[in-house]
Formats: C-alpha cells, sequence, structure tokens
C-alpha cells in the first residue's frame, strides 16, 4: 500500500512534467492547426540553457527564470523564421520540416555543448527530502515540481477564462476563420500561443535538468508522451490536457510498478519478466486506444 | 623526347609513391561518434589517437595514415560505409566499434578485404564462441565478463538478495545472466526499464520496499545519471549499488557528487599502479582535457598492441602480422593481458568505486581484485581454421 501511494505521487509528479510540456502543444496544435514535433526541443534547450545561465548567474532561480524566457524568445524566433511559412502547408510538409528541425537542433546543441549529459544542481532551499515510509525518504524537490505545475495550471485557467487574449484563444480553437473574419490580428494571436507554450516547454526542462540527465534529444521520448496526453485530452483544451497529463502520469508510473508484480504472481518468473515490462510500456496507448473508441475527439474537446 | 622524358619522371614518381604507401599504415577507426552515446565513440577515437602520439606518431616505426568513421549506430550504415573505406585500397587495420550491434555485420567485409578488425569495446559472444575469426581480435573483454565481476564480489560479500536492474532490450538480459552466472544469493527482482525512460523514481521506490543487501544495475548513459541522483536524495545510500558501464568517466562529470561511494566492475581504472597506466592517463588528460574511461583505455592499448605486433613481424605480412598479434607484444596498462585461442583478452577484473581526485574531479578507483586471468566461457567452442 506505501508502495502505491509513492508511486501515485510520482505518477503525479510525471504527470506535471507532461502537462507544461502538451499545455504549449495543444494550444499551438488546437489554435494554429501547426503540428509542431520539434516542441520537444524547447524542453532540451530550457534544460540546456538553465544549466548555463544557472553557471552564469550563480543559482538555480537565476537561470529558472533568465532560460524560461530566452526559451520562449527562441521559440518566438523560430516561429518567426520558419514556422509562419508552414501555417498554410499540408500537415505532411509542417512534420517533415519540424522533424528537421529536431534534427538540426539536437546536433546543433551537441556542437555548443558537447556530447556529455551535463549536470544541474539542485536549488539549496529545496535540495532536502522527508521521510515518506520505512526506509524511503521523499525529494522536497519532486513536491515543488508538482506544485509548479499546479500553479501553471491555475494560471493558465484564469488566463485562458477570464482574459480578453484568452477568449481569443478559446475561439481560435473552435473557429480560426471566424475569429479571422471579426477583426482580429490572428498573426499576433498565433505569436502569443506560440511564445508562451514554448516558454512553459523550457520551463519544464529547467525544472526536470537536477532530477534527469540533461542530454542532447532528451526532449524526443517526452514528445511522443505529450502527443498522447493532447490527443486523450482534446486538441486544443488546457483542461483537457491537465486531466490527460495526470492520467498518463499515473497509468505509466503505476502500471509499470503493478504490472511486473501481477504477472509475477500469474507467470512463471522468466515468463514475466519479458511480459511484464511489454505490457507496461504498451499500457499508455492502451488507454490511448480505449478513451478514443469511446470518445473519439478526446475527453474535452474544444470545438462542440 | 620530352614525352619519354615526362613519362620517364611520371614512372619515377609512381615508384616513389609505391614505397611511401609500402611504408604507411592505414588504419580506420570506426566509432559511434553522433547521437546520444557519442561520448563512447569520442573516447575510443582519442585513446587511439594518444596510443600513436605516446609513440610519436608511428606504429611499428612506420607513419600512421588514420581514417575516422562515424557508424552513427546503425547497422546498415557502418556496413556501407566501411565497405566504401576497405574497397578504396590495402587497409591494414581496422578499429572498432563501440557497440555490439555493430561488430557484428562488419567483420566479414573487414576480414574478407584483408584487413584486421581490432575491437577496443565490443566483445559479443557469438564472436567468442563458434563464430570467432582469426582476423578479429578483441581487446576489451567478453561482454560477460564485467557483469559478472559485480556477481562474483556479490557471493564473496555474502549477499543474500540483490535487486536487479537492466533496460528492456538484449544487453540488458545478456547483463543480467552474467550477473546471475556468479551469484549464488536470491534475486529479489529482475526489472525491465525501458531504454527511453527519464525517471527511475519508481524503481527506486520499489528498492526501497524489497529492502536488498545490494542492488545491481546496468543503465548507461543517461538512465545511469538518472538513476545515481535519484538513489542518492530517496536516502538509500545504506544500500550498496554495484554496476557496470552505469558510473565510468563518461557519466560521471553529470552525475557528480551523487555517484561518490557507486560500484562498478571493471578490467581498468584510472587509479591503476603502473607505469604504462600513469603514462597514458597523464598525456590523455594533459591533451584532451577530461578524464579517460575504460573505453579510452582499450584503445590506447589497440594502438600499442599494433606497434608491438608490427615491429615483432617487421613489417605487414598479414600471415607474420597475425602471430605477433596473438603474442600480444606490448605493456597494457592494465597490467597483465594476453590473448585466448579466441582472440579475447585473459585479465583480471576489479571492482571499483566512485571517488573525488584531490583536484575535484570524479573517477573509478580500484579496490580490490575479483577475477584473476579470467577467460570467457565461449572459447572453448572457438575453432579456428
Amino acid at each position: 500500500m506505501t508502495l502505491f501511494i509513492v508511486q501515485a505521487l510520482n505518477g503525479i509528479q510525471l504527470g506535471m512534467l507532461l502537462f507544461l510540456i502538451a499545455a504549449g502543444l495543444t494550444l499551438v496544435f488546437g489554435v494554429m492547426k501547426f503540428v509542431n514535433l520539434a516542441h520537444g526541443v524547447q524542453y532540451m534547450i530550457g534544460a540546456y540553457l538553465g544549466v548555463t545561465f544557472a553557471g552564469w548567474a550563480g543559482g538555480f532561480w537565476a537561470g529558472l527564470l533568465l532560460a524560461s524566457v530566452v526559451a520562449g524568445a527562441f521559440g518566438l524566433a523560430l516561429d518567426v523564421v520558419i514556422y509562419r511559412h508552414l501555417y498554410r502547408r499540408s500537415e505532411l510538409d509542417q512534420v517533415l520540416a519540424t522533424f528537421g528541425i529536431i534534427i538540426t537542433l539536437n546536433e546543433v546543441t551537441r556542437l555548443l555543448w558537447g556530447s556529455n549529459p551535463l549536470d544541474m544542481k539542485m536549488p539549496e532551499l529545496l535540495s532536502g527530502s522527508f521521510q515518506l515510509v520505512e526506509g524511503l525518504r521523499y525529494p522536497i524537490y519532486r513536491i515543488a515540481v508538482m506544485a509548479a505545475g499546479l500553479a501553471v495550471a491555475g494560471g493558465l485557467a484564469v488566463v485562458v477564462n477570464r482574459t480578453r487574449v484568452g477568449m481569443l484563444i478559446r475561439a481560435g480553437a473552435s473557429n480560426g476563420a471566424m475569429v479571422e473574419g471579426l477583426g482580429v490580428d490572428i498573426g499576433r494571436l498565433f505569436r502569443i500561443v506560440f511564445g508562451m507554450g514554448a516558454m512553459l516547454a523550457g520551463f519544464a526542462g529547467v525544472l526536470a535538468a537536477p532530477l534527469v540527465s540533461v542530454e542532447p534529444g532528451m526532449g524526443d521520448n517526452l514528445l511522443i508522451l505529450a502527443f498522447v496526453v493532447i490527443v486523450i485530452g482534446g486538441v486544443g483544451s488546457i483542461r483537457g490536457a491537465f486531466v490527460a497529463a495526470c492520467l498518463v502520469g499515473l497509468v505509466d508510473t503505476l502500471g509499470r510498478s503493478l504490472i511486473t508484480d501481477l504477472s509475477h504472481a500469474a507467470l512463471s518468473a522468466t515468463t514475466s519478466a519479458r511480459v511484464g515490462p511489454a505490457v507496461a510500456s504498451m499500457l499508455i496507448y492502451l488507454v490511448m486506444a480505449l478513451i478514443l473508441a469511446i470518445r473519439p475527439t478526446g475527453l474535452f474537446p474544444a470545438r462542440a | 623526347m620530352i614525352t619519354r622524358l615526362f613519362g620517364a619522371t611520371l614512372l619515377a614518381l609512381a615508384a616513389q609513391q609505391g614505397v611511401v604507401s609500402a611504408q604507411t599504415l592505414k588504419i580506420g577507426v570506426i566509432a559511434t561518434l553522433s547521437g546520444p552515446q557519442a561520448p563512447l565513440g569520442e573516447q575510443i577515437r582519442d585513446g587511439f589517437q594518444a596510443g600513436i602520439d605516446s609513440l610519436g606518431g608511428k606504429l611499428g616505426g612506420m607513419p600512421v595514415e588514420l581514417t575516422v568513421i562515424d557508424d552513427e549506430l546503425k547497422p546498415d550504415l557502418a556496413v556501407t560505409k566501411i565497405r566504401g573505406y576497405v574497397e578504396q585500397g590495402k587497409v591494414d587495420f581496422v578499429i572498432g566499434p563501440v557497440f555490439s550491434g555493430i561488430i557484428a555485420p562488419i567483420v566479414k567485409p573487414v576480414t574478407a578485404s584483408g584487413a584486421f578488425l581490432i575491437s577496443p569495446n565490443a566483445g559479443p559472444s557469438t564472436l567468442a564462441g563458434k563464430g570467432c575469426s582469426p582476423d578479429l581480435f578483441v581487446t576489451s573483454y567478453q561482454n560477460d565478463q564485467p557483469h559478472s565481476v559485480s556477481g562474483q564480489f556479490a557471493t564473496d560479500q555474502g549477499y543474500k538478495k540483490v535487486f536487479l536492474i537492466a533496460p528492456n532490450y538484449q544487453a540488458g538480459r545478456d547483463a543480467l545472466t552474467g550477473f546471475k552466472s556468479r551469484f549464488k544469493g536470491e534475486v529479489a527482482a529482475e526489472d525491465y526499464v525501458p531504454l527511453t525512460q527519464m525517471d527511475m523514481q519508481s524503481e527506486i521506490a520499489k528498492i526501497a520496499d524489497a529492502k536488498p543487501d545490494a542492488v545491481y544495475v546496468f543503465l548507461p548513459g543517461g538512465l545511469g545519471i538518472s538513476f545515481v541522483k535519484q538513489y542518492r536524495a530517496a536516502g538509500l545510500e545504506k544500500i550498496p549499488v554495484l554496476s557496470a558501464f552505469t558510473v565510468d568517466e563518461s557519466t560521471l562529470p553529470a552525475a557528480g557528487d551523487a555517484a561518490i561511494g557507486f560500484y562498478t566492475g571493471a578490467n581498468w581504472a584510472p587509479n591503476m599502479e603502473n607505469a604504462a597506466s600513469r603514462a597514458f592517463v597523464a598525456a590523455f588528460e594533459a591533451k584532451y582535457k577530461y578524464v579517460p574511461a575504460t573505453y579510452a583505455a582499450q584503445a590506447y592499448d589497440t594502438a600499442r598492441l599494433i606497434d608491438g605486433a608490427v615491429k615483432m613481424a617487421g613489417g605487414t605480412d598479414h600471415a607474420k602480422l597475425r602471430v605477433a598479434l596473438e603474442k600480444a607484444p606490448f605493456e597494457s596498462v592494465r597490467g597483465s593481458f594476453r590473448f585466448g585461442a579466441n582472440h579475447y583478452p585473459i585479465q583480471d577484473f576489479y571492482l571499483a568505486r566512485v571517488a573525488k581526485r584531490p583536484d575535484g574531479k570524479l573517477q573509478t578507483e580500484i579496490q580490490r581484485k575479483v577475477l584473476s586471468s579470467d577467460a570467457d566461457p565461449y572459447a572453448v567452442d572457438c575453432k579456428m581454421n
């Protein structure tokens, strides 16, 4: 039971990280109808900038602030220079171009920072841990990551539901052509959405940096999970992204922990060591298939 | 008259070139130099170059024409590139690769061209037994050995219950099989994680729950870095962690101080007490500004092996070179080193521990010898013809 609680905490924490990445992705995909595979790269850039700025500016907090802002600005620059030209192209063109950007930026990162993974120190304030269960301490930093995710989710909910920009974003997600027809500068709206999404992904990258290995291509695996999240949640919906991110985080973490134990009880040790991990890694995709079979547009479709 | 003179000059030039190329050793290094595993390929490349530099830029007294090839960790691409290279002209040696998935497809193209293939890292069981080749030498180890070191150590320590973690792919399964081959106690769990997993907190919770006497992990690259950082934070440092290819000089700069005290099974460590090793580490760090891992040490040994063999054979005659290579006429940074009948090394293995040097850099340091003159179990199946 205690193991279950620990794993549930881990699941929610993964969910929060996924949400930070998926929030930007779902808005860009929902509002701009733009398939941006290079969104995971923003996460990597955030982590690298975080390490670099923390070194220069002396500390995690300065690194977090500077890296989020610069990652956002970098995303915006990519949008202005490259992505803008892809909006009206077919999805295949968008996928190809943004996939090329993944490869390019991963290698540029390698050129600038080298192939060796980097180390990011936790902030002193949050580096402690507390006794969660007998024999296992839980890092305070992970609780802080959860809190940061929740705070961003709350902030986004206010922006999207209570402000003028949020209203335009919601309108854009449900019918972009109509919003443009009403005289809204859709290009400006797109840039706001894009910059915000890039900044959140960069922010997630800095938050994750002390926990994982900072290396080229670190965003590529998360991107796939982020796409699962936005498809389950409903493209364009922040609320959907939040619920789906928690769901994917929990199913993935608990699934991997419990399925091996379950298969261990049912099968021989060697078979379960083979079957368990295989089923566990499929689990979120099975959940996705199930949800899409029942609700083809996701849990909270933006378009009514 | 002019034509004749011109022709004669050309002939003379050609003859001269022929002489030069006969005196040049043509060597190709194939390693993974892009993608997440690039640091290992860079260690191989730099280690081999350091070996050449240590001998005044020559091997066996001959100047070296060195070509470096990136296999990008793609077997099909490696074959295409290596074919292109060996077909250009007579190649004497191909050094590489890093990964076992690359070596199997390139053995044939290299050896068929008349060159020797010397692997400074990959040592799969398939090429150690029935699939052994007279023109293939491995200067690293057979892949099972670094894992069986920790298995033996766990048995020696009397650990009753050990928790095992490895990535969910063939090398991960082989690693745990290697550990279990010499471990006599109970396996608490065999936990296979996806290669792409970035957070190890879930496995750490399981370890805390299982309360084993020790943990054995094979978590290469980023997986291991995440594990090391999070293991410390979870307060589990009382449970010792044994490993292979998880904490080494390629991952230590990123893992940081959290890695201090982790154990690893290895055939060499930078604090090895012998003159050859001290000279290697000093020269390598001076030139490349990072601490060499076993990959670099094995590549360095490979360069010195070629030097000794060419000298002993008195040139590049293939049959003579093979006889000379088999005698391993060089001083290894590992101290004792010789080849078994399958051209894989017979050497000592140690338990090493991560420690901080006086200059603040992290390195693995030898604690004790675990296996003496260890030969791999596949050698008996090898019939050279």
